[in-house]
C-alpha cells in the first residue's frame, strides 16, 4: 500500500473543475451572485422621492394629498438606478444597529439598567436577543434530546424499530404551515393542550399567548419538538456505527451504562454531534417560522421575523433595510460557527 | 372623438345584427390578458365574469397571498409579466410610486360603458384604477344580550366601553370586546381607525414628516388599551379569524369586524340562538366626533404600463366587462358590497353601507403611508402590554417610521 | 448496537420504555388530532367553545348528520384544485430530488478526493451561502425572472430549489464519501480508469445508502417550501404548500380552514410511505456516513 502517487492523493485541478462545475455554478448564479448583489444594495437608499400635493378622488369622495412626483424623479432613477449611495447608513440607522441612539441613551440614562431598558427596546436588539435566547435554550435540547431518544430507541427490539422510528419523525415532516397553525389552536386557552394546562395548573386565567414570558417558552418547547427529530435520525445512524468489542470489555470491567455512554460512545459519534450542532445552529439563528405560526409578533420577533417583515408585510417593500439584516445574519451566523470552522480548518490540514 | 362615437354606433349595429352572444363575448379579437389578484372569493368571482367575455385573447391569472410581494417586480419587468393587478387603496400606491400603471382615460372612454363615475379612482386628473368593490370595519352586536341588559346599540366607543364594562360587570361575559389587535397589520389598521375617529393627521400637511405624537394620538393608544382590557387577554395573536370564531362560540357580545368577514357569522352554519342575535351596524365614532373610527376600502383595477397598448385594451375589455356586470352582482350579492350599478345591498352590506353615510374617510391613498402602518405595528405593542408609555410608544413609531422613510428617499 | 452482555437492570428497562411511549405520545400528538379533526367541521376542529367538540362532534352532527364527514377532503381536492397542486408537487419533488443528487454527488467527491485549501474554502462558502436567509434570495430573484420571462414555470423552480439545496447536500455526501476509503479508487486509477470512471462505476455503488439519505432531506425541502414556491410560481403551477396558503383566507376575506387541515393530512399520507419505505436505507446509509470520527 503505502506508496502513494502524487496523482492520485491530489485530484488534478482540471478534474475538480469538471466534477464540481455544475453544482459551483448552481449556487454561484442562485446564491453567490445573489449575495453580492444584496450586499451591494444593503449599501443604497432609495433617491429622494420629490412629491406633490394634487387631488385624488375614489368612490367615498375627494381630497387633496401627496403622490409621488414621477416626471421629477423618473430622470434621476434612470441615471442611477441603483439609488442613492448610503454606506452602511441603513446598518447603522434606528431599525438596525442604531449607534447614535445607543450613544444617546449611554449619555442620557441615569443607570445602567435604564440604559438596557432603553436598547432592548430597539428592534434590532430586541429581535438579537430573542434570536439567541432561541438558539441558547433549543440547540443544546435539540441535540440531548436527540441523543438520548436515539440511546433508547436503540434499546428497543428490533423488530418494532421502524414503526417507532417513524412516529419519532412525525414532528419534522409536517408541513410547518399547517402544523404551527394545529398546535396555535390546542395551545389556546380553549384548545386541548390550553384547558387541560388550566387544570394541571389550577389557573383558570392561564394563557400561553398572553404573556411574553410564556410565548417564549412555548416557541422555545416547539423548537425543540420540531428540530430533536433530525439530530436524532443523525445520532441514532451513528450510534449503529459504534464498535462493539470495547464496550464490552467497559462491560466486563465493571464500567456502569453512564460510564460507557461517557467514554466510549460519546468521543465515537463526536463528529456527528459537530454536524448537527452546526446545522441546528444555523438554522436556530434564521427561527421565524413558530413566530408566524403562533401569531407571536407582539412578544417574540427575530432577525428573519425583521426580514420578512421588511419584505412582505409592508406595502412598501424595503429592500435595503432587508439585505443590511440578511448581511449582518450572515456575520452573526459566521461568529457563531467560528470556533467550528476553525477546527475544521485544523483537521483539514492535519488530513492531508 | 367623432370617429369613435360613429365606430360605436357600427359596433352596436353589428351586436343587434349578430344578436345572441352580445353579452357573454365582448368581442375582443387578439392580445394576452394576465391578471395578479388577491385569493378570495369574490375576486375569484370577478376574474371569472371578466374570463367570461376574453374572446379570442390569451388569459391568465394568478390569485395568489403573496401579490403584494410579486406586484411592483412583476410590473418593473418590461414587458410586464401581468397585464392587470387587482389592488386596493393600500396596494395602488407602490405601484403609483414606480410609476408602474398607465392612465385609464381614453380606455374608459372607449369601453367603459356601464361603468359608473363614482368607481373610477382618479388622481391628478387622471384616472388610474377602476374600483369595484368596497369594505370597512365596523360594529358588530349581540341585540339578545344587550336588550338583556337594557343597553342601547353603542354609537360611539365610549359606549362600546361602557357596555362591555356593563356586561362584564354582568357576569355573562368575562371578555365582551373583540377587535383584530393582532401585532402586526391588524393592529396598525386599528390605530389607524381610532386615528382618523379622532380626527389625527399621520403627516404634516404636504410633507412625508410624521405627525402622530400629540394629545389626539395620546387619546387613541388609551382608548385602544380601554378596548383591550375588555378583550380576551391573547388579543395580541388574534386576527380577523380568531375573533369571528370567538364570536361564534359566544364568547362576545360587542365586536369590531370586517364587513366583508359577515358572511359565516349569518349564515345557517353554527349555533342558531347566536345566529340570530347577530346584528350589523355602522362604525363607531369617539371622542365626540363625526367621522367615524373607520376607514374605507376599495378594490379595484390596474393596468400595467409596461405592456402593450393591444394587450391593456384586451384586458380593459374583459376587465370593464365585470366592472360593469348587473349580472354578477346579482348572483354575488352575498360576497362582497359591489360598487357597481344594479346591486342592491343586502342586510351582510349594513355595515358598509351605514359608514358611507357618515362619511367615513377611505384609508390614506399616501405613498409612504405602507412605511408608517409598519412602524405603528409593532412599535405600539409594548403600549398595550403596560410596559412603556404612550408618549415613549408614539415616539418609538415616529423613530421607526424616519428609518425607513429615510431609506425610502421621503425624508 | 445491542449491548449482548448487558445485563439492564429491570427500572432501567422500564424507565426506558415509559420514556419512549411519552416522547411518541408528544411527538405524535399534534399530527393524530388534525387527522382526527380533518373529519370534523371547522366549528368543532377549531372552536373557542370547548375543545370536547372536536370529539364529540357537536357541530358536525349538526351539519352534516353524521359524527365523521369527509366534505373537506372532497372539496379539497375537487374545487380546491388540490389535485392540480399535488401533480405539480410531484414533478418538482421528482426533479429537485434528481438534480440535487446528480450535481451533489460529483461535487461532493471531488471535493473528498481534492486536498487542496480551495477545496476547504470552498466547502465554508457553501456553509456561508446556507446561512442567507431564502426570503431575501428569492426577492432578490423576482426582478431578473420576471425580466428575462421565466417566472411562473416550473423549471426555474426546480433550478431554484436544487441550488439553495446544493449547500446542505454538498455537506452531507462530502462526509459520506469521506468515509469510503480512498484505496478504492485509487486502485481503479491506477487499473486505467478516468476519475468519471471510478466515480460511476465503483464509488457510486458504494455510496447507494448515503445517496438515499440526502435525496430524502432533499425531497422534505422540495416538498415542504413555502417561500421559493408561493413567490416563484403562477397559479396555474401552485404546489401544494402554496395551495394550503390559499385555503388559509386573508385578513379581510374568509378562507377554507378544514380544505387546509385535510390538504395537510392528505400531503403527509405520501411522505409517511416514503419514510417507511426508505427508513432502512436511510439508517444505513447515515451509518456509512457517520464513521469517519
Amino acid at each position: 500500500m503505502g506508496i502513494k502517487s502524487p496523482l492520485i492523493t491530489l485530484m488534478p485541478n482540471k478534474t475538480f473543475f469538471w466534477f464540481f462545475l455544475p453544482t459551483g455554478l448552481a449556487m454561484i448564479l442562485f446564491i453567490g451572485l445573489p449575495i453580492i448583489s444584496t450586499g451591494i444594495q444593503s449599501f443604497y437608499a432609495q433617491h429622494d422621492q420629490v412629491v406633490k400635493e394634487v387631488k385624488k378622488c375614489d368612490p367615498f369622495g375627494c381630497t387633496v394629498s401627496i403622490v409621488v412626483d414621477q416626471e421629477k424623479t423618473s430622470k434621476i432613477r434612470e441615471e442611477k438606478p441603483l439609488g442613492k449611495f448610503n454606506g452602511f447608513g441603513t446598518y447603522v440607522d434606528r431599525n438596525h444597529l442604531a449607534i447614535e441612539e445607543i450613544g444617546k441613551f449611554w449619555n442620557e440614562t441615569n443607570s445602567f439598567g435604564e440604559f438596557v431598558d432603553q436598547v432592548t427596546n430597539l428592534p434590532f436588539y430586541k429581535a438579537l436577543i430573542f434570536t439567541l435566547t432561541y438558539c441558547l435554550f433549543v440547540t443544546p435540547n435539540v441535540l440531548l434530546l436527540g441523543f438520548i431518544i436515539a440511546l433508547s430507541l436503540n434499546a428497543v427490539t428490533r423488530r418494532i424499530r421502524g414503526p417507532l422510528i417513524f412516529g419519532t419523525i412525525l414532528p419534522m415532516i409536517v408541513t410547518p404551515l399547517v402544523g404551527s397553525l394545529v398546535l396555535f389552536w390546542m395551545i389556546d386557552a380553549e384548545g386541548i393542550i390550553g384547558a387541560n394546562l388550566q387544570m394541571l395548573m389550577d389557573d383558570p386565567y392561564l394563557s400561553l399567548k398572553s404573556s411574553k414570558t410564556l410565548t417564549w417558552i412555548t416557541i422555545i418547547i416547539y423548537g425543540i419538538w420540531h428540530h430533536s427529530p433530525f439530530a436524532f435520525v443523525v445520532f441514532y445512524a451513528a450510534l449503529q456505527t459504534v464498535p462493539q468489542e470495547p464496550v464490552e470489555a467497559a462491560i466486563i470491567d465493571g464500567a456502569s451504562r453512564w460510564q460507557r455512554v461517557r467514554h466510549i460512545v460519546l468521543p465515537h459519534i463526536y463528529p456527528v454531534v459537530t454536524f448537527v450542532a452546526l446545522i441546528s445552529l444555523m438554522d436556530n439563528f434564521r427561527v421565524f417560522e413558530p413566530i408566524i405560526g403562533f401569531s407571536a409578533e407582539g412578544s417574540a420577533q427575530s432577525l428573519s421575523w425583521l426580514i420578512y417583515d421588511n419584505l412582505v408585510n409592508e406595502e412598501v417593500i424595503l429592500f435595503g433595510s432587508a439585505a443590511a439584516t440578511s448581511m449582518m445574519t450572515i456575520v452573526g451566523i459566521a461568529i457563531l460557527l467560528a470556533p467550528v470552522l476553525i477546527r475544521t480548518w485544523k483537521e483539514f490540514r492535519t488530513a492531508r | 372623438m367623432r370617429e369613435t362615437n360613429m365606430k360605436k354606433i357600427l359596433i352596436s349595429l353589428l351586436f343587434l345584427l349578430f344578436g345572441t352572444s352580445v353579452y357573454a363575448d365582448c368581442n375582443i379579437k387578439s392580445g394576452s390578458i394576465n391578471i395578479l389578484a388577491n385569493d378570495f372569493p369574490a375576486l375569484r368571482t370577478f376574474v371569472e365574469t371578466a374570463k367570461g367575455c376574453k374572446g379570442n385573447a390569451d388569459f391568465k391569472v394568478t390569485h395568489s397571498s403573496e401579490h403584494n410581494k410579486i406586484a411592483v417586480p412583476a410590473l418593473t419587468a418590461n414587458p410586464s409579466e401581468f397585464s392587470a393587478r387587482i389592488a386596493a387603496n393600500s396596494s395602488i400606491v407602490p405601484l403609483m410610486n414606480q410609476d408602474l400603471i398607465r392612465p385609464l382615460d381614453d380606455l374608459v372612454k372607449k369601453y367603459g360603458k356601464g361603468i359608473q363615475d363614482s368607481q373610477l379612482i382618479t388622481i391628478d386628473g387622471k384616472i388610474m384604477a377602476v374600483a369595484f368593490m368596497a369594505n370597512t370595519q365596523h360594529l358588530y352586536y349581540r341585540e339578545d344580550v344587550l336588550k338583556e341588559l337594557g343597553i342601547a346599540i353603542p354609537k360611539t366607543y365610549e359606549e362600546v366601553v361602557a357596555a362591555s364594562e356593563k356586561i362584564r360587570a354582568s357576569g355573562k361575559m368575562q371578555y365582551p370586546y373583540a377587535a383584530a389587535y393582532k401585532a402586526g397589520w391588524n393592529l396598525a389598521e386599528e390605530f389607524v381607525n381610532m386615528y382618523i375617529g379622532h380626527g389625527g393627521e399621520f403627516f404634516k400637511a404636504g410633507t412625508a414628516q410624521p405627525s402622530i405624537n400629540n394629545a389626539k394620538g395620546v387619546a387613541t393608544l388609551n382608548m385602544l388599551k380601554k378596548l383591550a382590557g375588555l378583550s380576551n387577554p391573547d388579543y395580541l395573536t388574534h386576527d380577523s379569524e380568531a375573533i369571528k370564531v370567538e364570536w361564534e362560540s359566544g364568547n362576545v357580545a360587542l365586536m369590531t369586524l370586517w364587513a366583508s368577514r359577515s358572511g359565516t357569522l349569518l349564515d345557517d352554519d353554527g349555533d342558531a340562538k347566536i345566529t340570530a342575535a347577530t346584528k350589523l351596524t355602522g362604525p363607531a365614532t369617539v371622542a365626540g366626533g363625526n367621522i367615524p373610527a373607520a376607514t374605507l376600502w376599495w378594490d379595484g383595477f390596474t393596468l400595467a404600463k409596461n405592456r402593450s397598448d393591444a394587450d391593456a385594451e384586451a384586458t380593459f375589455r374583459a376587465l370593464a366587462h365585470a366592472a360593469a356586470n348587473k349580472k354578477m352582482v346579482a348572483d354575488a350579492a352575498d360576497q362582497a358590497v359591489w360598487l357597481i350599478e344594479g346591486f342592491k345591498p343586502g342586510p351582510k352590506s349594513i355595515g358598509v353601507i351605514e359608514a358611507v353615510k357618515m362619511k367615513a374617510k377611505p384609508y390614506p391613498m399616501l405613498p409612504q403611508m405602507g412605511l408608517m402602518h409598519g412602524a405603528l405595528g409593532s412599535e405600539i405593542v409594548e403600549f398595550l402590554q403596560g410596559k412603556e408609555s404612550a408618549e415613549q410608544a408614539l415616539k418609538d413609531v415616529e423613530a421607526a417610521y424616519m428609518s425607513k422613510a429615510k431609506e425610502q428617499g421621503f425624508l | 448496537m445491542e449491548y449482548g452482555l448487558d445485563k439492564r437492570s429491570n427500572a432501567l428497562k422500564i424507565f426506558n420504555t415509559t420514556f419512549i411511549i411519552v416522547w411518541l405520545l408528544v411527538a405524535c400528538f399534534p399530527f393524530i388530532w388534525t387527522f382526527w379533526g380533518s373529519f370534523k367541521v371547522r366549528a368543532d376542529f377549531f372552536s373557542r367553545a370547548d375543545w370536547w367538540y372536536a370529539i364529540t362532534a357537536f357541530n358536525t352532527l349538526l351539519e352534516t348528520g353524521g359524527k365523521f364527514t369527509t366534505d373537506a377532503y372532497s372539496q379539497a381536492w375537487t374545487e380546491g384544485e388540490f389535485w392540480k397542486a399535488s401533480r405539480n408537487t410531484v414533478i418538482v419533488t421528482f426533479f429537485v430530488v434528481t438534480i440535487s443528487l446528480f450535481l451533489g454527488t460529483l461535487g461532493a467527491y471531488a471535493l473528498s478526493r481534492s486536498t487542496r485549501n480551495y477545496a476547504f474554502w470552498i466547502l465554508i462558502a457553501a456553509l456561508i451561502f446556507r446561512a442567507m436567509p431564502h426570503i431575501t434570495l428569492v426577492s432578490g430573484y423576482l426582478f431578473p425572472f420576471f425580466q428575462l420571462q421565466i417566472w411562473g414555470i416550473l423549471p426555474t423552480t426546480i433550478v431554484v430549489l436544487v441550488a439553495i439545496n446544493q449547500p446542505f447536500t454538498l455537506w452531507l455526501l462530502y462526509s459520506f464519501f469521506k468515509t469510503v476509503p480512498k484505496e478504492l479508487d485509487e486502485s481503479a486509477l491506477i487499473d486505467g480508469c478516468s476519475y468519471f470512471q471510478a466515480f460511476r462505476h465503483i464509488i457510486m455503488p458504494v455510496m447507494w445508502p448515503g445517496v438515499i439519505t440526502a435525496g430524502l432531506f432533499s425531497l422534505m425541502l422540495a416538498y415542504n417550501d413555502f417561500t421559493v414556491t408561493a413567490l416563484l410560481l403562477n397559479q396555474e403551477n401552485h404546489t401544494m404548500v402554496p395551495k394550503i396558503q390559499s385555503y388559509l383566507g386573508t385578513n379581510q376575506h374568509e378562507g377554507n380552514l378544514m380544505w387546509a387541515v385535510s390538504a395537510v393530512v392528505s400531503a403527509t399520507a405520501p411522505l409517511f410511505m416514503l419514510v417507511m419505505f426508505f427508513q432502512r436505507q436511510v439508517i444505513s446509509g447515515l451509518t456509512a456516513g457517520a464513521v469517519k470520527g
